[in-house]
C-alpha cells in the first residue's frame, strides 16, 4: 500500500521502453512503473529457471558521506554500518522511537566514508528527511540522489552468463551482498548482487541518463538466455514466495522487527544508542503479542490481504480470529495458495493448522516455515 | 472480434442460449485485462441464480473479481474443468473456458443483454 498522491506520478526514466514493450502501465508509489509485459506467471517462471530484467528506477538512493557517515547511520538504523567493510551491504530497517518500522532498507559501503541507502519508493521521502534529521550534528551530508540514479535488476540463474560479458568486472567474485563499481555497456555502473526474488543476480546503479542504453543493452544480451522483461506484478510473486517482507504488507510503522520475524537484523549488541533502541530492548524483554507466519492453504481458495485469519478453539481460548493476512498468491512455483500472516505466537509452529476466512467461509492452511522457495544449491 | 451468436453484458460476461438453457463466461477481453487467472470460485448445481447478482468469482495473480449473473436461473451445470485449469478462461473464454450452464427463469432477459456490436461499442470505449 503505497500513500495517497496527488501529485503528477514521475515517469521512469525507461517508461517509452516500456510502453514500445507492450507493458501494462501502473501508478506504483508515485511513480508510472510497468506492472506487466507479457503475463505475470510467464517473467515469473522465467525469472526462476532463466533470467528476468527489472526497472526499479521508482526506488530510492541516498548517499550519506563524510568522516561521520557510519556514526551517523549508526544512530539512524537498526544495523551497525560501521562494522560493513567497503565493497559489503546489509539489510536494515530505520525505526521510529516506538520501534515500529518506517522502512526497509539495504545499506552499501561504497567507500570508508561513503554509504548508499537504498529506500522503498513509497518512503523515499520520509526516509530522507528523518536520515537528514538523525544526522544533525554528525560530520556528513546526505545526497538525495533517487531522481538522479537509474536501477535495474537482473535475477535469475542465468544472470551471471549474460552479464559477465558486458563488463570487465569479475562479477562471479563479487559475493552476495557485495558491490563493486565497474563499466558496464560503456558506463560507469555500481553492480551489487543482491535481488529481491530469491535468485542469485544483480542490481545496477546508473546514471539516470544512461540508464536506458544499460536497459537496452541488457534486455539484447539476454534474449538468447531466456531473459524476458519482468514487471511489479511478478515481482511481488516471486519475493513472497521467497518470504521477503513487502513495505506496506508485512512491514508498516506498528509493527515492530520482532513481530516481523527480522529480530536478527537488529543490533542491540552494537555500541551507542540509536533511534528506537529503548522500546526494541523492551520488545525482547516482554516478547512479542503476534509474529510473522507462513501460510499454504490446505483447501481451495486463495488468501489475500487483509483477510481474517482463524484458530480452532483451543484450551485458552474459543475458535475465531487470531490475526489478518499480509500478503497472498497462488503461487507459480508450488502450484499451491501461499500467504504471510500475522498471528499469535502460541500459533507460529509449523504444522498449526489454522483457517483463512475467505468470502465468509473457513479454508483450512497450514502454518508452514519460510521461505516457501528456496533455489537449488 | 467477439462471436456474433452470444450476447454480453456490460461486465464481460457472455451467454449462449441452447434451447431453455444458458451457457455463461467471460469475454477475451475481460480475460486479457485479468491476466492471468489463477482460481475460478462457481456455484454449486442447484443453486439459482438472480440476474446482475454475484454467482462466483474469478482470481488472476493479483486480484480478485466477482462474476455477475447475466440471466437469471438454476445452475444445471459447471465447468468442473476449471478447477484443475483455471487457465483454459484465458486460452479459450468462449469455448473451453465456459463457467455455468443454467436453465433459464426468463427468455427474455437474454433479449435485453447487448449484441456482439453493442459489447464491441463499449469495449472500444474503455
Amino acid at each position: 500500500m503505497t500513500e495517497a498522491t496527488t501529485t503528477t506520478p514521475l515517469p521512469s526514466p525507461l517508461l517509452d521502453r516500456h510502453e514500445r514493450l507492450g507493458a501494462k502501465i501502473v501508478e506504483f508509489a508515485g511513480w508510472l512503473m510497468p506492472i506487466q509485459y507479457a503475463g505475470i506467471l510467464e517473467e515469473h517462471r522465467a525469472v526462476r529457471s532463466a533470467a528476468g530484467l527489472f526497472d526499479l528506477s521508482h526506488m530510492g538512493e541516498l548517499v550519506v558521506e563524510g568522516p561521520d557517515a557510519g556514526a551517523a547511520l549508526a544512530a539512524a538504523l537498526v544495523t551497525d554500518p560501521p562494522a560493513l567493510a567497503v565493497g559489503r551491504a546489509q539489510y536494515s530497517m530505520i525505526c521510529a522511537d516506538d520501534g515500529g518500522i518506517m522502512d526497509d532498507l539495504i545499506v552499501y559501503r561504497l567507500a570508508e566514508d561513503r554509504f548508499m541507502v537504498v529506500a522503498n519508493a513509497s518512503n523515499a521521502r520520509v526516509v530522507s528527511d528523518a536520515l537528514a534529521e538523525r544526522m544533525e550534528g554528525f560530520q556528513a551530508v546526505l545526497d538525495d540522489r533517487s531522481l538522479a540514479t537509474g536501477l535495474v535488476a537482473i535475477q535469475g540463474p542465468r544472470s551471471i552468463d549474460i552479464l559477465g560479458p558486458l563488463t570487465s568486472l569479475d562479477i562471479g567474485a563479487i559475493r552476495y551482498y557485495g558491490i563493486a563499481e565497474g563499466v558496464v555497456a560503456g558506463m560507469p555502473v555500481q553492480v551489487a548482487r543482491t535481488g529481491y526474488t530469491g535468485e542469485d543476480g544483480f542490481e545496477l546503479f546508473a546514471d539516470v541518463d544512461r540508464v536506458g542504453e544499460l536497459w537496452d543493452t541488457l534486455l539484447e544480451a539476454g534474449r538468447p538466455h531466456g531473459q524476458v522483461p519482468v514487471g511489479l506484478g511478478a515481482r511481488d510473486t516471486l519475493r513472497l514466495e521467497a518470504g521477503m517482507p513487502l513495505y506496506g504488507n508485512e512491514l508498516d510503522a506498528s509493527t515492530n522487527p520482532f513481530e516481523a520475524g527480522l529480530g536478527r537484523v537488529v543490533k542491540l549488541s552494537k555500541p551507542g544508542d540509536f533511534v528506537g533502541r529503548a522500546a526494541l530492548e523492551r520488545v525482547v524483554r516482554d516478547g512479542v503479542g503476534r509474529q510473522l507466519i507462513g501460510l499454504e492453504m490446505r483447501d481451495r481458495g486463495i488468501a489475500r490481504h487483509g483477510y481474517p485469519v482463524l484458530a480452532p478453539a483451543s484450551a485458552d481460548a474459543p475458535a475465531g480470529p487470531v490475526g489478518s493476512v499480509t500478503s497472498g498468491t497462488m503461487s507459480p512455483t508450488l502450484g499451491t495458495a501461499i500467504a504471510m500472516a500475522y498471528a499469535r505466537p502460541v500459533d507460529a509452529g509449523p504444522g498449526t493448522m489454522l483457517a483463512v476466512e475467505i468470502r465468509g467461509v473457513p479454508v483450512a492452511a497450514e502454518v508452514v516455515p519460510l521461505p516457501f522457495y528456496k533455489r537449488p544449491a | 472480434m467477439v462471436p456474433d451468436d452470444l450476447r454480453f453484458t456490460k461486465e464481460h460476461e457472455w451467454v449462449r442460449v441452447e434451447g431453455d438453457e444458458a451457457i455463461v463466461g467471460i469475454t477475451q477481453y475481460a480475460a486479457d485485462q485479468l491476466g492471468d487467472i489463477v482460481f475460478v470460485e462457481l456455484p454449486a448445481v442447484g443453486k439459482v441464480l438472480e440476474q446482475y447478482a454475484t454467482f462466483g468469482v474469478v482470481e488472476s495473480v493479483k486480484a480478485v473479481s466477482d462474476l455477475f449473473a447475466p440471466v437469471a436461473g438454476e445452475v444445471v451445470g459447471v465447468n468442473d474443468a476449471l478447477a484443475d485449469k483455471p487457465e483454459l478462461v484465458n486460452g479459450e473464454p468462449f469455448g473451453d473456458g465456459w463457467m455455468v450452464r443454467v436453465r433459464l427463469a426468463d427468455a427474455a432477459q437474454v433479449e435485453g443483454l447487448l449484441d456482439a456490436a453493442g459489447y464491441e461499442r463499449i469495449v472500444a470505449e474503455g
